[in-house]
């Protein structure tokens, strides 16, 4: 079965931030709230490179470990869902993720946070594909469409690749050798490196997602 | 250290985990075109930029927080692991252990009696301020515990044959009731400390006391002491101490990042619940004895009166003092 993965090309990046327009648009995410990000490094310096990050959907989910109430999931395909209806905004799932992808709506006092918001692989959530509920609390699910993130079919220069992990790393192996530089995927070994600690993807508590 | 270095080494390399049998020629000796010297001179600082990041070097990010500019913070990982790990772990012994003891304690020792029995005449041990100042931090400590160790144990304990709705539910009602009852532990702190630090200071009963073990490890044995004794002066000092710590790591849990950044709030969080399994195991021991370990002790904190009895064998020197000065004999 396939295994989802992201992979943003440094080499490749211009930084014209479509991937998180075309998220925030497509999703309607709330205001304040991106899932996805563009950083630049040596900004204006001599090596200057840009990457585009959000949620990995890492293989090892550091999120789905810590979380007090067990309200993350992950599909067969190995994309890292949430339920918002469990989601108690504790915050910890930020304290652990690598990639600072959880971001919560702030509500009330004390700093309060609302429920995590995070990206889904325009995967949505638990709700059944399609229905109203899953639209406003996850945004779209194009992968219940047999499409793969917006965020990578947008991008205009296409480093940001997003799909089959194999067929990603093909992709990216063949570009590296072919222009002879600019190898190495940020965050891959953190996502998915560990081989040795790769949670048995069984898809437990993804009703409906697993196919 | 060694596994960064390896990290980059198979970066470098290109993708190693990318499955084997598909990986073609090595980079290096497969390629031989033409190379930009721009990227030349990029390739030579690659590995370095690369360990950057994932040693969380920020960059720049436009109409967004600074700290978003972090691409990888790998402090989280140790934070998990930490929390998971031995967090959980040795808190999830320490607590059984402790139970046990006390269990066993009771069993061997037993009940701790007072000398002659009760005598029916009763003195005030803590009047109503004293009482409404022990209430309001041992209320409330009772809600941080239960809410507390819900959020690190309740997901293995608790949620298995509650589902997880209902769990979520109660947790979330938890957080809440954890969040508030902070405010109230830190006001009962203020004032039992304010009520009971000079009882508390260092006597010349305490040597005596530590000496003959308390009192605690054989019977009839009751070493003399004053309003407190040393093994409550020990508690009393545990809880301003354990729990002045636990108040502002949480206070600074409850304003999130207004504090510190990301990596400060792991280490708060980290010290909040340590230090809070600390306390819960010393106040396992406060309700045993104040409860069912010892005849007469617990009215001392519901309705402020003890028997005469009791406070001549456990705080001789206490009764001493009150009874010397202004008789205070009820009843």
């Amino acid at each position: 079965m396939a295994r989802m993965k992201f992979l943003c090309d440094g080499e490749r990046c211009i930084h014209c931030s479509g991937c998180v327009t075309a998220c925030k648009n497509e999703h309607e995410v709330p205001w304040g709230i991106n899932r996805r990000r563009v950083v630049t490094l040596n900004d204006g310096k001599p090596g200057q490179k840009s990457l585009s990050v959000a949620c990995m959907h890492c293989s090892d989910a550091p999120c789905m470990a810590v979380c007090p109430v067990d309200c993350f999931y992950q599909t067969g395909d190995g994309i890292v869902l949430h339920n918002k209806d469990l989601c108690i905004g504790c915050g910890y799932c930020f304290y652990a993720c690598p990639f600072g992808a959880p971001q919560y709506p702030s509500t009330g006092n004390f700093g309060g946070r609302g429920k995590m918001d995070k990206c889904t692989f325009c995967a949505g959530g638990p709700e059944a594909d399609h229905s109203k509920a899953e639209l406003e609390k996850y945004g779209r699910n194009r992968i219940a469409e047999g499409k793969l993130p917006l965020c990578a079919e947008m991008c205009a220069t296409k480093a940001l690749l997003a799909g089959d992990g194999d067929m990603v790393s093909t992709i990216y192996r063949e570009r590296v050798m072919a222009r002879g530089f600019g190898s190495g995927a940020a965050g891959w070994g953190q996502a998915y490196g560990e081989q040795k600690r790769e949670r048995a993807r069984e898809g437990a508590g993804a009703p409906g997602k697993d196919k | 250290m060694s596994r960064t270095i390896l990290a980059v080494l198979l970066l470098v390399l290109g993708l190693g985990m990318a499955g084997p049998g598909k990986t073609g020629p090595a980079l290096a000796a497969g390629y031989d075109g033409d190379v930009p010297t721009a990227a030349q001179s990029d390739r030579i600082t690659e590995p370095e930029s690369w360990r950057a990041i994932r040693q969380g070097e920020a960059g720049y990010i436009g109409g967004q927080p600074v700290a978003r500019g972090v691409l990888i913070q790998s402090e989280g990982e140790i934070w998990r692991n930490f929390r998971n790990g031995k967090l959980a772990v040795y808190a999830g012994w320490l607590l059984i252990g402790v139970s046990l003891a006390i269990a066993a304690f009771y069993f061997i020792r037993g009940r701790i009696m007072m000398e002659g029995g009760p005598s029916g005449q009763t003195i005030l041990r803590f009047n109503k301020v004293e009482r409404i100042g022990h209430w309001l931090t041992a209320g409330s400590f009772l809600v941080l515990a239960a809410t507390g160790l819900n959020i690190l144990f309740g997901r293995w304990i608790i949620e298995p044959w509650l589902g997880k709705t209902l769990f979520s539910w109660l947790t979330w009602a938890g957080k809440w009731l954890h969040n508030l009852a902070g405010f109230v532990f830190i006001a009962g702190l203020v004032m039992i400390f304010f009520l009971w630090a000079r009882d508390n200071l260092w006597d010349r009963y305490d040597w005596g006391w530590i000496k003959g073990g308390g009192g605690l490890l054989k019977k009839g044995v009751h070493p003399p002491a004053a309003k407190f004794n040393f093994g409550q002066k020990t508690q009393f000092w545990m809880v301003i101490l354990v729990g002045a710590l636990v108040s502002s790591t949480g206070l600074n849990l409850l304003f999130p990042f207004t504090m510190g950044d990301i990596h400060a709030m792991q280490v708060m969080h980290l010290i909040h619940a340590a230090l809070a399994v600390v306390m819960v195991l010393f106040i396992l021991g406060h309700i045993y004895i104040g409860t069912i370990g010892m005849e007469g002790a617990s009215t001392a904190v519901t309705t402020g009166y003890v028997d005469r009895e009791w406070a001549r064998t456990h705080h001789a020197a206490w009764v001493e003092e009150t009874e010397k000065g202004e008789p205070k004999a009820a009843e």
